[in-house]
């Protein structure tokens, strides 16, 4: 994982906050506006508490955002070149192989790979995605009906494993002899082994084959607001969305265990928590203010980076249950060369993970002070 | 305390209103036919796109003059009857009294529009309408359809090529099929208008389509009033959906599920013969193989070799061990049921390792050679493991095949870039008469016709039958011709066949709606057992 790789680099060094402040005219309208007691907005509070030299970070990362998903754009239209001939999927086997040259040259596929993908970012500057040369369909638009659904399992997924995460790694933190912890760390060792596919069949199986208590497959209960459907409200919904989430959960939910575990054992080493002991602060105090709190920092970047994988590769989960996001939406394009579906979504991959960095970068220095630089 | 009659008089209350949700579901089962298969229709454009998917979704909607019925004879559609007025014009008489589903009347108007539609160049159908000359509207049920040159098969075409309202299609600016340099969606992607035994009420293309009975249908009432379709592509989950009483219907259920949906009294499983073979192709055309530089001859140029690879295949193994008894051997490609089949010609060489050897060293090759098989891995049934047999089997005559099993969009690219010297392919029959086979497989290869001869096999004596073939009026000779090339091609071996597909259908056992060997269920036909 790339954006993954990349982004621990930056966030793990510091460096970027100690650029020199330049922008300390609007520095000083922020302060006015904190006093004038303004503050209350949260987006300038976390500006505020961090400094000013947060404007240029942000611009920084936007220009860095830009340029990473024009990239991943290319590299996407490079690799499409090899995924097959779209054109062979779009006309029936009737076709003469003049029909065929007919749609290649409309499509502008005997292009160089490089003009094509100039013309793609031209369209996109306007507006166009195109349409979808498998469903013949809006690309906007169909990204559009897909993407509620990705994202509600992503978070109801992501809640889960944090409801269960975090406090699981307490325990195992705080008693590490205890059978409950051993069964934990072997559960999450089998949780983390067994694939995303097997997991969900065999889910599927025991809960709607056998006892037949929650529907296999699709979404439904759906309550609409303008364009997003919501499954979240409803009882039948959320019949829908359990098995999926839990399903996806899995992996998340074992490495935020298995994180925080970490982390609190190694905070509990430390000497300052030796030292509250000392100064006789109550077990509750220490493990929780102090212990945890401090362990939390790297768990909030794994937590925000994974809801990024979440979304993004929620593909093999959406295919076995049928659910009706972007990851299932991504695959069918892949096995028909859609390339304008294709390219769309890792261009809005690439985009949720830059936004997505960004954030986690916002909150990491909310969590630890020693990060509010200037 | 509760006492003991008020705690009957619950449980009765509690019972009847169990009954009557139970009576609820029910008479809501008894309406709705719920099904699902892999993939979905890609539009509901009737002439945009020309594939089983689509055109069956298509099919439920509109129709089409002359149509098939469930044992794939042809019976009046919208056209009451028709017959040549002469070799090159047929007259249709139209029938009377059809309203599409907007309430305005199908007419002869809509016929010649329909027709031209189908001729437009952004229309998939272009191959099935373009003998066609020109449609002449006589009154408003009657037209005469002129053809360039005599086309026996045009009636055969003609139940693929689906009849539209001229009104609405202007209205909705769709007198043409959509064209992929626009990037707008056309009206005719997700709405229809046709007048089929059922109307498209709901369309959320790859996730759901919803059916609504057509009261106003012109032929026999059908029984079911929704039918809702939602594509699952993960066959496992389809299979559990149909398990848990999700569906009623899986139109694609994987063979090695089929034992166990059978042991299930709720489920039952229907089979037939799809117009549909597997075979092996060889490049006998190309001077050298592309797959071994070594040698400076191509091996399948001569047909001692072709007929040595035949023979060593054990097709009873692949038929049992494979396809799980699900596939009938072939001796050509055509399925029982195409015109120009028979069983004589169905016939295999025998499976024969000792001979297939002798030949080899009579080519040439007592070594054997090195070759390159290359096979789609998500396109047929079970492709990718009929080739791994083939690979095993041929190395039993000291052919070292390498297998190169790729998803079938790379796999077609490769093939349609005459990039393979040795392939899998299966070829299904769409007009159920051979000369679909004969003008994609076996004609010699132009820009226009003997697309899919990737034999690269050229015969004039072929290429002219094939021409008479196709405008030979009177039947016999015509017949006569076609088992002439039967017998050329399958003397020279230009193809190895294996085996014809056999589908296979999973309902509910209280579901009644009959297996079509095109493998397009007609649901105008399904009904529910009381």
């Amino acid at each position: 994982m790339l954006f993954q790789g990349a982004h621990l680099n930056n966030s793990l060094k510091p460096r970027l906050w100690n650029i020199p402040i330049s922008a300390l005219s609007s520095e000083r309208v922020l302060k006015r506006w904190q006093g004038s007691g303004l503050g209350f907005v949260f987006v300038l509070n976390i500006v505020g508490a961090i400094g000013l030299a947060m404007y240029k970070f942000l611009l920084q990362r936007l220009v860095q955002g830009v340029l990473v998903m024009l990239v991943v754009a290319f590299v996407a239209f490079a690799i499409f070149h090899f995924l097959g001939d779209p054109v062979n999927n779009m006309v029936g086997e009737s076709a003469t192989d003049a029909d065929r040259e007919m749609v290649r040259l409309q499509l502008g596929l005997d292009e160089p790979i490089v003009v094509q993908y100039i013309k793609f970012v031209g369209n996109i500057l306007q507006g166009d995605f195109g349409i979808s040369y498998r469903t013949r369909t809006s690309v906007i638009e169909q990204m559009a009906a897909r993407l509620p659904a990705t994202i509600e399992l992503s978070l109801v997924s992501g809640f889960f494993s944090i409801l269960f995460g975090i406090p699981m790694g307490i325990y195992c933190a705080l008693q590490p002899k205890s059978w409950l912890t051993r069964n934990f760390l072997v559960g999450s060792l089998v949780g983390i082994s067994i694939p995303t596919f097997l997991s969900g069949l065999l889910l599927i199986y025991l809960f709607s084959v056998t006892l037949g208590w929650l529907p296999s497959q699709g979404r439904g209960g759906l309550i609409s607001f303008g364009w997003w459907d919501t499954s979240l409200l409803t009882l039948k919904g959320w019949s829908y969305i359990l098995m999926p989430a839990l399903t996806l959960c899995i992996y998340q939910l074992t490495l935020i265990t298995r994180m925080v575990r970490a982390e609190m054992l190694e905070v509990i080493r430390t000497d300052y928590i030796k030292f509250a002991r000392a100064r006789g602060l109550s077990n509750y105090i220490v493990q929780y203010r102090h212990a945890l709190k401090n362990s939390l920092v790297p768990v909030v970047t794994i937590i925000g980076l994974q809801l990024g994988t979440v979304v993004a590769f929620s593909i093999i989960t959406e295919t076995v249950f049928n659910w009706p996001g972007l990851g299932q939406m991504f695959i069918q394009s892949i096995e028909f060369v859609d390339i304008p579906v294709m390219s769309a979504y890792l261009i809005f991959v690439g985009a949720f993970f830059v936004v997505l960095n960004l954030i986690v970068d916002l909150i990491y220095a909310l969590v630890d002070p020693r990060l509010r630089a200037a | 305390m509760m006492n003991l009659k008020s705690i009957a008089n619950l449980s009765l209350k509690g019972a009847a209103f169990g009954a009557a949700l139970l009576l609820a579901t029910q008479i809501q089962a008894a309406n709705t036919l719920r099904w699902s298969s892999a993939g979905d229709a890609l539009t509901m454009d009737p002439h945009a796109k020309n594939e089983t998917p689509t055109i069956n979704m298509n099919r439920q909607v509109y129709d089409t003059l002359i149509q098939r019925d469930e044992n794939l004879n042809m019976e009046p559609g919208l056209a009451l009857s028709w017959e040549p007025l002469s070799a090159t014009s047929w007259q249709f008489n139209l029938r009377s009294g059809v309203t599409f589903h907007d309430g305005s009347a199908f007419s002869a108007e809509d016929v010649k529009f329909s027709i031209e539609r189908a001729q437009a160049n952004t229309s998939d159908f272009k191959a099935y309408v373009n003998t066609i000359e020109s449609v002449e509207i006589i009154d408003e049920h009657t037209v005469v359809i002129n053809t360039k040159s005599p086309d026996p098969i045009l009636p055969s075409y003609l139940t693929f090529v689906f009849m539209m309202d001229q009104t609405w299609s202007l209205t909705h600016k769709v007198s043409s099929p959509q064209d992929y340099n626009s990037s707008e969606e056309t009206y005719a992607v997700r709405h229809a208008n046709g007048t089929g035994a059922y109307s498209l009420a709901e369309r959320e293309p790859d996730l759901k389509t919803v059916l609504q009975i057509n009261p106003n249908y012109w032929g026999p009432a059908a029984q079911i009033e929704t039918i809702i379709h939602t594509p699952i592509s993960s066959a496992p989950t389809r299979i559990a959906a149909l398990l848990s009483n999700e569906l009623d219907f899986v139109l694609d259920p994987p063979i090695q599920d089929l034992k166990r949906l059978n042991a299930q009294q709720s489920i039952k499983v229907t089979s037939v013969p799809q117009i549909r073979t597997i075979f092996l192709g060889l490049d006998q055309g190309a001077p050298t193989l592309r797959s071994n530089p070594d040698l400076d001859n191509n091996p399948l140029a001569d047909k001692r070799v072709r007929k040595a690879m035949y023979m060593a295949i054990d097709i009873k193994a692949i038929q049992q061990k494979i396809m799980r008894g699900l596939a009938e051997p072939a001796g050509i490609i055509t399925a029982p049921g195409v015109n120009g089949y028979n069983k004589a010609l169905d016939t295999r060489l025998p499976f024969d390792r000792k001979q297939a050897k002798e030949l080899l060293a009579q080519a040439g090759y007592p070594e054997g050679f090195k070759i390159r098989l290359d096979c789609p891995n998500n396109r047929y049934i079970n492709d990718e493991a009929i080739c791994q047999a083939v690979v095993s089997m041929l190395s039993k005559i000291d052919i070292k095949v390498s297998l190169n099993a790729q998803p079938k969009s790379i796999f077609f690219k490769t093939i349609g870039n005459n990039d393979s010297d040795f392939y899998l392919l299966g070829w299904g029959v769409a007009t159920l008469d051979s000369e679909y086979v004969f003008r994609y497989l076996l004609n010699t290869r132009s820009d226009k016709i003997g697309t899919w001869n990737r034999a690269n096999f050229s015969n004039a004596e072929v290429d002219q039958l094939i021409a008479k073939i196709q405008q030979e009026v009177d039947l016999t000779k015509r017949d006569q011709m076609i088992e002439k090339v039967w017998q050329i091609t399958k003397e020279d071996i230009t193809y190895l066949p294996l085996h014809h597909q056999v589908i296979s259908w999973a309902m509910s056992s209280k579901l009644s709606l009959p297996i079509v060997a095109s493998n397009e269920p007609l649901f105008r036909l399904a009904t529910y057992k009381k």
